[in-house]
């Protein structure tokens, strides 16, 4: 392989991991700028990739998706939003109606998820089958734009993995930005997190808020499920390999902003493909004395992340009534 | 004063029963929705399976000593005022270097287990020293310390031929050594128990998890130390301002609850019937640590039956095979979990009638126990100090 051709796949590469960890991480933010801590990305991105998965099973096997594929990529998303949006209702009910411990009630949904996911793959697919396969057709190639393919740097770097959810995850963080920081929604939602007493003397409903952002999260954490379940490309196997979290780490990374989320999760998934590139790109350690040395590799997004958020914690600004209860009778 | 103890303790323990009773009833309609035949049979050997036999009683007990030992890591944090989330980072970490200290060092089943306290410590140092001096959230640290324990212990364990089962004549080499091939003596003693039970799954890690529960309920009850470790986790201002080192008891609280973990490691791997298998995916052991530690209310003594509990039910999951997915085990759980989240509320109301009640008390003259901090009632006190 040529330099420019490794070059494409890395750079491409690195774009299909940073969606899902854009996605989910723009999620958190609205969670947590309305004052909910979403410790329940992780499962609400399993419950998204699910449900988003089975239909696209679905419009397979009808043959809607073979004839109309981005539609029917388009449709899973739409799904892998509501089934987020519904499953976050979980969390937004016991957190802001019944003022319980965000964290708790969180974690209970990560672990009702994947366990959750796994009884419903068995009894749709039969027995210990635990892998729900996506279809083929869901990639953008050349064909879909009638270009002839050909080994080009830009051909490379565009159509090796490029998928509807690039495009929406694109058009979703212009849309994120705009709703929180042009829009009277976004300042009533980010006065919520910040001081609920004093939204709620001036006549927002916190509670209101709260539930929308918990929504909006769940929203991008369902897409983002489906995201990383493209991304990953070995289909979907009850798990989405702690991206919740890793989110999580992005979002408090990015400081709770919508550029620097970007920038963060760029950088997140640049570390984890130079892991699994590590073999073909020439000044990289090859480690030729270690057994499995991919371990290495695997480590390095979490070392290097670990390194950033101990230097940048001083500048770091969470919104200050997160994971506090919102009880009208503190004001 | 007695009584309020004693009516407290009667909520949290029904608030408990009922959150169990309606996870099991979730999970009977899981199982009647998947696979209606067998629904009777499948409800019938959750509850029941682990007393069907002794052998299987005794790998309830088996399962229960790495539980309790997870669930107290969870627990002693929560009560700090911590969520050690890490604890399956902290247990495979332990779990290693009681190998190391078995397989390569040939030491002893004591000395194993010190060496995997050590090394649960260890991983919850750092992200205590993190939350301390840089105040990274130990939420985020420690669930990267779990990836990161799980794939240095794969690493290592991979580039030491000696702990691995080939190297003892064993044919596959992707789980370490089997003990009673590479060092019988750092396997946990018997004492017989193996025959009274007529099961190779029991051994004295049972009674060693009681013994540390019991250790900590008196550290946190009883000794001047606990006492300060949770006035940190109840108000951590008020707790400096009364002379308290907070960062040096956030770094012990982690320190401490990453030793148990550790311990939990220890001792399942000892048994001398579990190798340790190098796969990708985190240890659910530790995890299970959570669900534990939030039914047994974060008390310790709640904790060894919370443990007993949830390892009871998972022996049954284990008997629905193949008719169901084992997970509806999980699902339960994961119910009963988010039902206890509304427990807490439960008990915060209760709180309210208790705190005019404390009230009284203290009118009438000094109470001899300070009312006791609780991580839930940390974060309505947080709201209070925000106007």
């Amino acid at each position: 392989m040529s330099w420019t051709s490794i070059l494409a796949d890395l750079i491409g590469a690195t774009i299909l991991f940073a969606v899902p960890l854009l996605l989910v991480a723009l999620g958190g933010m609205f969670s947590e700028r309305s004052g909910v801590i979403n410790i329940a990305l992780e499962g609400i991105m399993i419950v998204g990739a699910l449900c988003s998965c089975l239909t696209l099973v679905g419009l397979d096997k009808s043959g809607f998706g073979a004839a109309h594929p981005q539609l029917g990529m388009l449709i899973a998303i739409l799904v892998a939003a509501a089934s987020g949006a519904v499953f976050s209702l979980l969390l937004a009910f016991a957190s802001i109606n019944l003022r319980a411990d965000q964290t708790i009630g969180g974690t209970a949904l990560n672990m009702l998820a994947p366990a959750f996911a796994i009884v419903l793959t068995w009894a749709v697919q039969g027995q210990g089958q635990t892998t729900i396969l996506i279809p083929t057709w869901t990639r953008i190639t050349q064909d879909n734009f009638g270009i002839e393919k050909a080994d080009t740097f830009f051909q490379n770097l565009i159509f090796k993995s490029f998928y509807l959810t690039t495009v929406v995850a694109v058009i979703l963080f212009i849309c994120a930005y705009v709703l929180m920081y042009k829009t009277r929604f976004g300042l009533r939602l980010r006065s919520c997190g910040e001081h609920p007493q004093a939204a709620d003397s001036v006549g927002i409903n916190v509670f209101k808020m709260r539930y929308a952002g918990v929504i909006i999260s769940g929203c991008l954490g369902g897409i983002g499920g489906l995201a990383f379940t493209v991304a990953a490309g070995s289909g979907f196997q009850s798990s989405v390999a702690g991206y919740g979290f890793l989110a999580l780490a992005v979002m408090i990374f990015g400081n709770w902003k919508p550029f620097t989320i970007l920038g963060a999760s760029l950088f997140f998934a640049l570390f984890k493909i130079i892991g699994s590139y590590s073999d073909s790109i020439p000044f990289l350690p090859s480690f030729k004395n270690v057994n499995s040395s991919e371990y290495i590799y695997l480590m390095l997004p979490y070392v290097v992340t670990m390194i950033v958020l101990i230097l940048t914690s001083k500048h770091s600004r969470a919104p200050k009534a997160e994971g506090i209860p919102y009880d009208k009778g503190t004001r | 004063m007695k009584q309020y103890f004693k009516s407290k303790g009667f909520i949290t323990v029904l608030a408990s029963v009922i959150s169990i009773l309606v996870g099991l009833l979730i999970g009977f309609i899981l199982l009647i929705v998947f696979n209606p035949a067998y629904a009777l049979g499948g409800l019938g050997s959750i509850i029941t399976k682990g007393l069907s036999s002794s052998d299987k009683f005794a790998k309830v007990l088996y399962q229960a000593a790495p539980l309790i030992m997870t669930g107290l890591s969870v627990g002693f944090a929560f009560k700090t005022g911590l969520f050690n989330i890490g604890a399956t980072g902290q247990y495979t970490v332990g779990a290693f270097c009681a190998l190391v200290a078995g397989v390569q060092f040939r030491l002893p089943w004591w000395v194993c287990l010190i060496a995997a306290m050590i090394g649960g410590a260890v991983w919850g140092f750092i992200p205590g020293i993190c939350k301390a001096l840089f105040n990274v959230n130990e939420v985020i640290t420690s669930i990267m310390f779990n990836w990161l324990g799980l794939f240095m212990v794969n690493l290592l364990l991979n580039n030491m031929p000696m702990m691995l089962a080939n190297y003892w004549g064993a044919s596959n080499k992707d789980r370490t050594a089997a003990l009673a091939s590479a060092n019988p003596s750092a396997i946990i003693p018997k004492l017989g128990l193996d025959k009274l039970f007529d099961s190779n799954y029991m051994n004295i890690s049972i009674f060693i998890a009681v013994l540390i529960a019991v250790l900590i309920f008196i550290i946190l009850e009883k000794m001047t130390f606990g006492y300060e470790l949770k006035a940190c986790g109840f108000n951590k201002d008020a707790s400096i301002y009364a002379g308290i080192n907070a960062k040096r008891n956030i770094v012990l609280s982690m320190v401490i609850s990453g030793a148990l973990a550790g311990i939990g490691g220890g001792i399942y791997y000892l048994s001398g019937t579990a190798q340790y298998t190098i796969v990708k995916s985190l240890l659910s052991m530790g995890f299970n640590g959570i669900p534990v530690a939030l039914l047994g209310a974060s008390s310790p003594i709640g904790i060894i039956f919370a443990a007993l509990f949830i390892s009871y039910i998972q022996v049954g999951g284990e008997a629905l095979q193949p008719e169901y997915a084992k997970e509806i085990i999980d699902i339960i759980i994961a119910v009963i979990i988010y039902l206890s989240a509304f427990s807490l509320l439960v008990k915060n109301i209760l709180g309210k009638f208790i705190k005019t009640d404390t009230g009284n008390v203290n009118a009438e003259g000094p109470a001899k126990e300070p009312p006791k901090p609780e991580p839930e009632k940390a974060t309505e006190e947080k709201g209070g100090n925000e106007q």
